[in-house]
């Protein structure tokens, strides 16, 4: 494209044939209110059902109500949809669709698009009764050329007003419609998504998104030259479409635990949300407390009192908990806690994805405080590892974290449905009468682990403390008996490590570098593994879902390997930034961690951007390394 | 039974709990403590009402009264600084068969759990409070307490505390969804027992202030209150505190207040000179919080997986 005459969309005389594609990467943009991220999810969804593998991930401002037209407000979705499987969100969009000629920098900052990416945007702004717009149209028009992207002026506004006359609140489902017939989407299934979409608004408000999705549907047929299709592989199994805290909701729903008490913080909270339209019909109850120390105490009250309960939190939520969280560790109390991590420290980068959390969890509190840290890398696991949690509390009497992120809370994707089972729901609270002579914390001198009573179980009456205490459950200050119980609560992690297996390596056994990574950054680093090895490269890649205790058998993995290096979205020193030597850089966390466990000289990529990480960073990195 | 006639019934419990079964260790408060007697108080509230030990659990957070739990042969919870009332309303969030009692301080509940404090008197579960207020940190050696008069001096106000302590009935009452608010002391035992009893019946949450000795840190003070029985006003109504008659005669100054009225309760605590004892305030009316936690109790696995399923349903293509 050389010039904006040709980004001049005109009816069509013949329609062209669509062209099949095997995936795309879809961006919509708008001002913060103008519903682009309804697009974006609704979109991705309908992909979805129709059977394609698809990744949304949210772009989301920082502000409730940012200034118009301005870099901040920026706020929408990127989707990745494909044929098959998607595991994550990918490199540079092929498409965007932009409200505005402003928000679409924010991105454009981060490398978003590419040369080639089509921009479908708003022309309202062309004819701006501003003069300021309309020459800062004028000029982002010829900024976007001079990069190479391809424009399409959309005359949104003017469509939508011949059905409403407030287009900010409709012109997304005008461009849901023109997303559809361009990407040939089953229009039954997404008048649904609309229906769903707005099923808490009034019928007059759904009826008239479904007459702009048809209206940006027909429109498209009568003008648009892009058309695709994305074909689906028929899957036999069946489907359902959710993202990470949902799925998180979903395994405390079938995990069987009936207490879920939060304090709201991003990017945690969602999982409470969708929890809270069901909890009650599946047996359990929602608490909101009144801060973060209250959420997880009244957590602990609960397990202490009966059924093993969960709290849900991000970074500066953990800080606030820590000392219930020795607590939990100390007292030997069953307690499932979920860390939804985003950018620290601090108050950091509340809707941003970090791996920032990994050492606070492990090492935050006073004293040893040993505690099992899973890492689910997929939103399926989100919902597995719940089931999982819950079951290893209990087996091990102690807190058990999982750390999800800011990328798979709000990353939508397709998983099998899973088949319920009754094994996963916690038993009914044990009120027998309780065995006479045996003590609250009667360790076995094996594994450390001995069993709770629980109040109403008579002949069992003890006192929790945190305080240093004997198996009684007396307090005490007796140096050999501190010893003694620190030992036993740490025996519980070996203990539970017995039942672990080695990971397994995606890709070749040994070779030149092997990538190691954990939580959601597992699909960019396999997709990245995929295309090098492509490429001929020796690389292989390891995703660790337990963090504590760690997997076994990795210092035997790790020597197999000419380089191991950590990928991973949290801080490491650069080697090549000022006064930064090998003996004082700093390592990103898990890096930290695998270096003391296995006294191998392990490398680390990280950093702290507050972006997913996206297949082709890694693979520039990893070219450059093995280019030295 | 033999002599027994056909159409009598004999109810015989099928155990009668002595106050020994309630007797746990030897509690290592100071001699002279008033914690002692609140001990002794609640042991024989419990044996009053053959509260069953296995259901009944106190929960404390840090500080002289906080050791509480570990002389109750009951279920304990001896748990963080300041804390008790969230992990007490998530013992009793599910759990409406068990007796829950939270013993916590003035600093415990009035400083660094000041916030629970608020929140715990709006949820209103059904949890027997007893906050120790003797004026002082007793644990850490003599810090100033939030409670401690103006001019307290103590280890962090040597020349004297430069703040007016809270006032935690006033506080208390002004609270959201306030259901009880009572005022006791350690040194009338009479007194002491029928206010925690009355707080144990009432179903909420129900929060009594006992004014307690610190013979340690506070002789001045605990001189100056046992002795002048003039600084004293009891609260005397059908719906309040009832004493024996020994207890009553106790006192010089008696005041009639209806407890369903907190105008009044506020208005004495107000213009009064004097302390207090009894009832300030009562509504068994208010809303109950453990009420809408336990309203789905006892759900079977096929209900929960059944109703799984539908919400799963939701989710599928």
């Amino acid at each position: 494209m050389k010039n904006r005459a040709e980004a001049v969309v005109k009816p069509i005389k013949e329609a062209p044939k669509r062209t099949s594609i095997t995936e795309h990467i879809v961006e919509i943009v708008s001002d913060s209110g103008e519903g682009a991220q309804k697009v974006g999810q609704s979109f991705g969804a309908i992909s979805a059902k129709m059977g394609n593998g698809v990744w949304t991930v949210e772009i989301i401002p920082a502000d409730i109500q940012p200034p118009a037209r301005t870099r901040e407000s920026a706020s929408g979705v990127s989707i990745r949809i494909g044929s098959e499987k998607i595991t994550n969100a990918g490199d540079e969009a092929d498409v965007l669709v932009a409200f505005n000629e402003i928000v679409p920098y924010t991105r454009i900052d981060l490398n978003a698009y590419k040369k080639g990416t089509i921009v479908l945007i708003e022309n309202m702004w062309a004819n701006h009764e501003s003069e300021e717009i309309r020459e800062s149209y004028a000029r982002a028009m010829e900024d976007f050329l001079r990069r190479g992207y391809v424009i399409h002026e959309i005359p949104m506004e003017e469509q939508c007003l011949k059905i409403t006359a407030n287009p900010k609140k409709g012109k997304n489902m005008w461009v849901l419609g023109l997303l559809c017939f361009m990407y040939d989407r089953n229009m039954a299934i997404a008048q649904e998504q609309v229906k769903t979409t707005f099923r808490k608004k009034s019928e007059a408000v759904i009826e008239t998104n479904l007459k702009l999705l048809d209206a940006g549907y027909e429109w498209a047929e009568a003008h648009l030259q892009l058309r695709y299709n994305i074909p689906t592989i028929p899957s036999d199994k069946e489907l359902l479409v959710m993202n990470g805290n949902e799925a998180l909701g979903l395994g405390i729903a079938a995990a069987g635990i009936e207490v879920c008490s939060i304090y709201p913080i991003t990017p945690a909270t969602s999982t409470s949300h969708s929890l809270a339209e069901y909890f009650h019909n599946v047996g359990g109850v929602m608490h909101q407390a009144e801060d973060e120390l209250a959420a997880i105490g009244f957590a602990i009250g609960a397990s202490y009192a009966g059924k093993t309960a969960v709290t849900v939190t991000s970074g500066p939520g953990i800080a606030l908990k820590t000392e219930f969280i020795g607590l939990g560790v100390m007292a030997e109390v069953p307690l499932v806690i979920i860390a939804v991590q985003r950018g620290g420290p601090s108050t950091g980068l509340p809707t941003k994805v970090e791996q920032g959390d990994l050492l606070s969890v492990m090492y935050g509190q006073p004293g040893d405080a040993p505690k099992i840290v899973l890492a689910p890398s997929t939103i399926e696991e989100c919902f597995q590892f719940v089931i999982l949690a819950r079951q290893i509390a209990e087996a091990f009497r102690m807190p058990v974290f999982i750390l999800s992120d800011a990328n798979l809370a709000t990353g939508v994707t397709t998983l099998p449905r899973p088949s319920i089972r009754a094994e996963w729901f916690s038993p009914p609270v044990d009120q027998s009468a309780w065995k006479e002579g045996v003590n609250p914390y009667q360790w076995n001198e094996e594994s450390g682990l001995s069993k709770r009573p629980i109040p109403g179980q008579k002949g069992g009456e003890y006192t929790l403390t945190g305080l240093a205490h004997s198996d009684s459950g007396k307090v005490t200050y007796q140096p050999d008996l501190n010893q003694k119980s620190a030992a036993y609560r740490s025996r519980k992690l070996a203990a539970f490590g017995q039942t672990l297996k080695p990971p397994k390596v995606y890709g070749d056994h040994d070779g030149d570098l092997l990538l190691i990574g954990w939580g959601s950054t597992r699909g960019a680093i396999e997709e990245a593994v995929d295309i090098l090895r492509a490429k001929g490269l020796k690389i292989s890649s390891l995703n660790l879902h337990f963090l504590s205790p760690l997997e076994p058998g990795l210092r035997e993995i790790f020597q197999r390997f000419k380089k191991v290096m950590t990928v991973e979205i949290n801080y490491s020193d650069d080697p090549s930034d000022p006064l930064i030597t090998s003996e004082n850089r700093r390592y990103s966390q898990l890096a930290w961690i695998l270096r003391a466990h296995t006294l191998l000289d392990v490398d680390c990529f990280s950093n702290v951007h507050g972006l997913p990480l996206n297949p082709g960073k890694i693979v520039a990195k990893v070219n450059q390394e093995l280019n030295r | 039974m033999y002599g027994l006639m056909p159409e009598c019934s004999l109810e015989m419990p099928d155990s009668y709990y002595g106050l020994d079964d309630y007797e746990k260790g030897v509690a290592r408060w100071c001699s002279g403590c008033g914690d002692h007697a609140v001990l002794s108080a609640v042991q024989r509230m419990c044996r009053e009402k053959q509260l069953p030990p296995e259901k009944t659990v106190f929960v404390s957070g840090i500080g002289c009264s906080s050791r509480f739990p570990h002389y109750m042969d009951t279920y304990g919870f001896h748990g963080l600084h300041g804390r008790a009332f969230p992990v007490a309303c998530g013992v009793k969030f599910r759990r409406p068969d068990l007796n829950v009692f939270v013993v916590t301080g003035d600093g415990d509940c009035c400083s660094i759990g000041a916030g629970h404090w608020v929140h715990g008197v709006r949820y209103n579960m059904d949890i027997t409070v007893l906050l120790f207020d003797n004026e002082i940190y007793g644990m850490t050696k003599k810090q100033t307490s939030p409670t401690s008069p103006l001019g307290t001096k103590s280890n962090t106000h040597p020349t004297g505390s430069v703040l007016p302590p809270v006032d935690i009935l006033q506080t208390t009452l002004g609270l959201s969804n306030v259901s009880f608010v009572a005022q006791t002391t350690d040194w009338v035992p009479g007194h002491l027992y029928a206010t925690i009893k009355k707080a144990h019946e009432h179903p909420g949450f129900a929060f009594v202030k006992i004014m307690m000795r610190c013979p340690k840190f506070m002789q001045d003070l605990v001189d100056q209150h046992t002795s002048n029985r003039d600084l004293y006003s009891l609260l005397e109504h059908d719906d309040g505190i009832q004493v024996d008659p020994a207890t009553s005669q106790l006192f010089e100054n008696k005041v009639k207040h209806d407890p369903s009225n907190i105008h009044n309760a506020r208005e004495l605590l107000e213009n009064g000179k004097s302390w207090y004892l009894g009832l300030l305030y009562q509504n068994q009316e208010a809303i109950r919080y453990d009420l809408y936690g336990s309203q789905n109790l006892g759900f079977s696995t096929d209900q929960k997986m059944e109703a799984l399923e539908t919400e799963l349903d939701k989710f599928a293509i």
